[in-house]
C-alpha cells in the first residue's frame, strides 16, 4: 500500500482553473455588487472567462501529457472536448443575457454555475481515472439539478428539478457500483492501467463481475446521455427547465456523457468491444426510433426538441457501435455541430418568448416567418440542419456517422439510421411549415431582441453552415484529436 | 478467544444486498425523501463494497474513492434537501406520483 505524491502541473488544467476562478469571482460578484435587474454585467464577466479559458486550450493542444499521478491527460480527444464544452458554454450565457432578466433568474449564482458545470464537464472528458470522471460527472450533475429548478416560482422548473435529480442521482449509484467492480476485478482505478490488466489476464474477459460492471456503466452513462431506455426525464426536465439551461444540458451533458462514455469504454474497456456491440447496437435503434417517433406527437416545441436530442445521441451511438476512427472522430465532429444548430433553435425559441409569456407551443409559430424574416430563416436553417439537408452541418455530420457504420459492416444499422433520419424531416419541417404557411391564430406583439442572444443566433447559423460548406478541416482535427484513443 | 475472520466475499454479498434494497426502494416509494434515502444506501452499499475490495486488493484507491463518494453525497443532500422544501412550498405535497404536471 503505498501512494506517491503526484507531479503537479498545473499547466495541464489551465482552462479548468481559470474557470472555476472566474466563477467564484462571479458568484461574490453576485452577492457583493448586486444591481437588482441590472445584473447583465455579470454575464459579460462570465464571457471574459470563458474566452481566457479557451485561449489557455491553446498551449494544451496537440499534446499528450499526463498530470497528478495519470488522474488527468491533456490529449486531442480531451482538448476537442474542452473546446466543445467553452463554446457551448459561452453560447449559453450569450443567450443568458437577457433571458435570465426576463425570469429572474439573473444572479450571481446563475452565471456561476453554468461555468461549474462547464468545470465539471472539462474534468470528465480530460480524466483517465475513473475518480476524475465521477467527480466531474457529479460536478457537472449537482450544478445542473440547481439551475433547472431555478425559477423557484414556477411550478415546472421546479418539477424537472426534482425529476431530474432524483434520476440522476439514481443512475449516479450505477455507474459508482459498475465503477466499484470495475475496480474490484482490475486492482485500479486508471484507465489504462485497466486496459493494460486486461490484456495481461485473458481469463478475466468472461468474468461476470467485470461484465455486470460494464451493464451498470452502461446504465450510467446512458441515463446522462439520454438512450432509450433510461430516456424518460428527458422530455420533462427539457420542459421545465429554463430554456437557456434546457439548451445547455441537451448539448453540453450530453456531449460530456459521451466524453466519459467513450474514454471508459474505449481506453479501458476496449477488449471487451465483442460483448457490448450487441447491447449498444440495440440501444442505439431504440433510442433512435423511439425519440423520432415519439417527436412527431409534440406540440410543444421544447418538448418536441427534447425528443429530438434523444434521437440525436441514437445517431451518435451509431458511430459509437461502428467504433472505427471515423466513427469515434464523426462522433466529435456531430457533437460540434449539435452544439451550433440546437443551441441556436432554443436560442429562437428564447427570443420568441417575452416576460410572462413564454410561447412555447409549436401552434405558436404560425406567421413568424414573414413577421420576422431573419428570426424565421435561422429557425429554418437550424431545422433543416437537424433533419440533415445538405448543405448545413447536420448532413455532413450525419453522412460521416452513417459511413463509419457502413465502413464497419453494419448495414442494417446505417439503413435503421437513415430511415429515422427520414421520419424526422415530418417533425422538423412542420415547424418551417408553421412558420410560413400557416395564418396565426394569435398576434404575437412586442418582442423585446436581446442583442447579445442576436448575436448567439448569428454564431450558430455561421457554424452550422460552416461546418456543413467546409467540413473537411473539422473532421480532420478530429481525426487528429483521437489518435492514441483507440 | 479467537474471532473467526469474514471472508471478503461476504462483505461484497452485503454491499449487493443494500444495493438491491435501496434500487428496490427507490422505484416502488411514494415519498421523495424515502426515495433519495433509498438512493443515498445505494451509494453506501457502493461503499462498503469499494472498502472491501480495497482491503481485499490491497490497494489505497477504493478508500479514496470511498471519501470522494461521501463529499458528493453530501453535497447531493444538500441540493435535494433545497429541491423538496421549494417542491413542497409550491406544491404542498413530496409525493412523486403528484408531481406529475408535465407527462408524454
Amino acid at each position: 500500500m503505498g501512494i506517491t505524491v503526484p507531479q503537479i502541473n498545473f499547466s495541464i488544467i489551465a482552462p479548468e482553473l481559470i474557470i472555476s476562478a472566474f466563477a467564484l469571482v462571479v458568484l461574490l460578484l453576485g452577492v457583493f455588487f448586486p444591481r437588482t435587474g441590472k445584473n447583465d454585467y455579470l454575464g459579460y464577466v462570465s464571457l471574459v472567462g470563458i474566452v481566457v479559458a479557451f485561449l489557455y486550450t491553446f498551449p494544451i493542444m496537440g499534446k499528450s501529457q499526463y498530470a497528478f499521478n495519470n488522474m488527468i491527460v491533456a490529449d486531442g480527444f480531451g482538448v476537442f472536448f474542452k473546446v466543445i464544452f467553452l463554446i457551448i458554454a459561452f453560447l449559453t450565457v450569450l443567450i443568458s443575457i437577457g433571458y435570465a432578466r426576463r425570469v429572474d433568474i439573473d444572479f450571481g449564482e446563475y452565471y456561476a454555475l453554468i461555468m461549474f458545470a462547464t468545470l465539471g464537464m472539462m474534468l470528465m472528458a480530460a480524466g483517465t481515472s475513473l475518480i476524475t470522471i465521477f467527480l466531474g460527472l457529479e460536478t457537472m450533475s449537482i450544478a445542473i439539478y440547481v439551475l433547472a429548478g431555478l425559477m423557484r416560482g414556477d411550478r415546472k422548473s421546479i418539477e424537472s428539478a426534482l425529476k431530474y435529480f432524483l434520476l440522476g442521482a439514481f443512475a449516479t449509484g450505477f455507474l459508482l457500483y459498475g465503477m466499484a467492480l470495475i475496480y474490484g476485478s482490475t486492482g485500479t482505478i486508471i484507465l489504462e492501467e485497466i486496459a493494460a490488466y486486461i490484456k495481461s489476464k485473458p481469463e478475466l474477459l468472461r468474468s461476470p463481475m467485470i461484465i455486470m460492471g460494464i451493464a451498470l456503466l452502461t446504465i450510467g452513462f446512458g441515463f446522462k446521455v439520454a438512450t432509450v431506455p433510461f430516456h424518460m426525464w428527458t422530455p420533462d426536465v427539457y420542459e421545465g427547465a429554463p430554456t437557456s439551461i434546457t439548451a445547455f444540458m441537451a448539448t453540453g451533458v450530453k456531449a460530456a456523457g459521451f466524453a466519459g462514455f467513450i474514454r471508459v469504454f474505449f481506453s479501458a474497456l476496449g477488449a471487451f468491444q465483442p460483448d457490448w456491440i450487441a447491447i449498444m447496437w440495440l440501444l442505439a435503434v431504440a433510442t433512435m426510433t423511439v425519440g423520432n417517433v415519439v417527436a412527431i406527437a409534440q406540440t410543444n416545441i421544447k418538448r418536441m426538441l427534447a425528443y429530438s436530442s434523444i434521437a440525436h445521441a441514437g445517431y451518435i451511438l451509431v458511430a459509437f457501435v461502428a467504433g472505427n476512427e471515423l466513427g469515434t472522430a464523426s462522433i466529435l465532429f456531430y457533437l460540434l455541430v449539435y452544439a451550433f444548430m440546437n443551441i441556436g433553435a432554443f436560442t429562437v425559441v428564447i427570443l420568441l418568448g417575452k416576460r410572462g409569456e413564454e410561447n412555447v407551443l409549436i401552434s405558436d409559430y404560425a406567421g413568424i416567418g414573414f413577421k420576422y424574416p431573419l428570426l424565421g430563416a435561422s429557425m429554418t436553417i437550424f431545422m433543416l440542419s437537424m433533419a440533415g439537408i445538405p448543405p448545413l452541418g447536420g448532413f455532413m455530420g450525419k453522412f460521416y456517422i452513417f459511413s463509419a457504420a457502413v465502413k464497419a459492416e453494419y448495414y442494417w444499422l446505417a439503413v435503421i439510421g437513415v430511415l429515422n433520419s427520414a421520419i424526422s424531416v415530418y417533425y422538423y419541417l412542420r415547424v418551417t411549415v408553421f412558420m410560413y404557411f400557416r395564418e396565426p391564430e394569435r398576434e404575437i406583439t412586442g418582442l423585446t431582441f436581446s442583442p447579445a442572444s442576436v448575436v448567439a443566433v448569428i454564431i450558430s447559423v455561421w457554424g452550422v453552415l460552416y461546418m456543413g460548406i467546409f467540413p473537411s478541416d473539422i473532421l480532420a482535427l478530429a481525426q487528429r484529436s483521437i489518435t492514441g484513443l483507440l | 478467544m479467537i474471532i473467526p475472520t469474514v471472508p471478503p466475499s461476504c462483505y461484497l454479498v452485503l454491499g449487493a444486498i443494500l444495493f438491491t434494497i435501496g434500487v428496490i426502494g427507490a422505484l416502488t416509494r411514494r415519498n421523495a425523501i424515502v426515495v433519495f434515502m433509498c438512493i443515498e444506501l445505494m451509494l453506501n452499499a457502493v461503499n462498503v463494497s469499494f472498502i472491501t475490495l480495497s482491503r481485499f486488493l490491497n490497494s489505497p484507491h477504493g478508500v479514496m474513492f470511498v471519501f470522494f463518494v461521501m463529499a458528493v453525497a453530501a453535497a447531493e443532500a444538500a441540493v435535494g434537501l433545497a429541491i423538496f422544501v421549494q417542491l413542497y412550498r409550491t406544491r404542498e405535497t413530496i409525493n412523486v406520483d403528484e408531481i406529475n404536471l408535465m407527462k408524454w
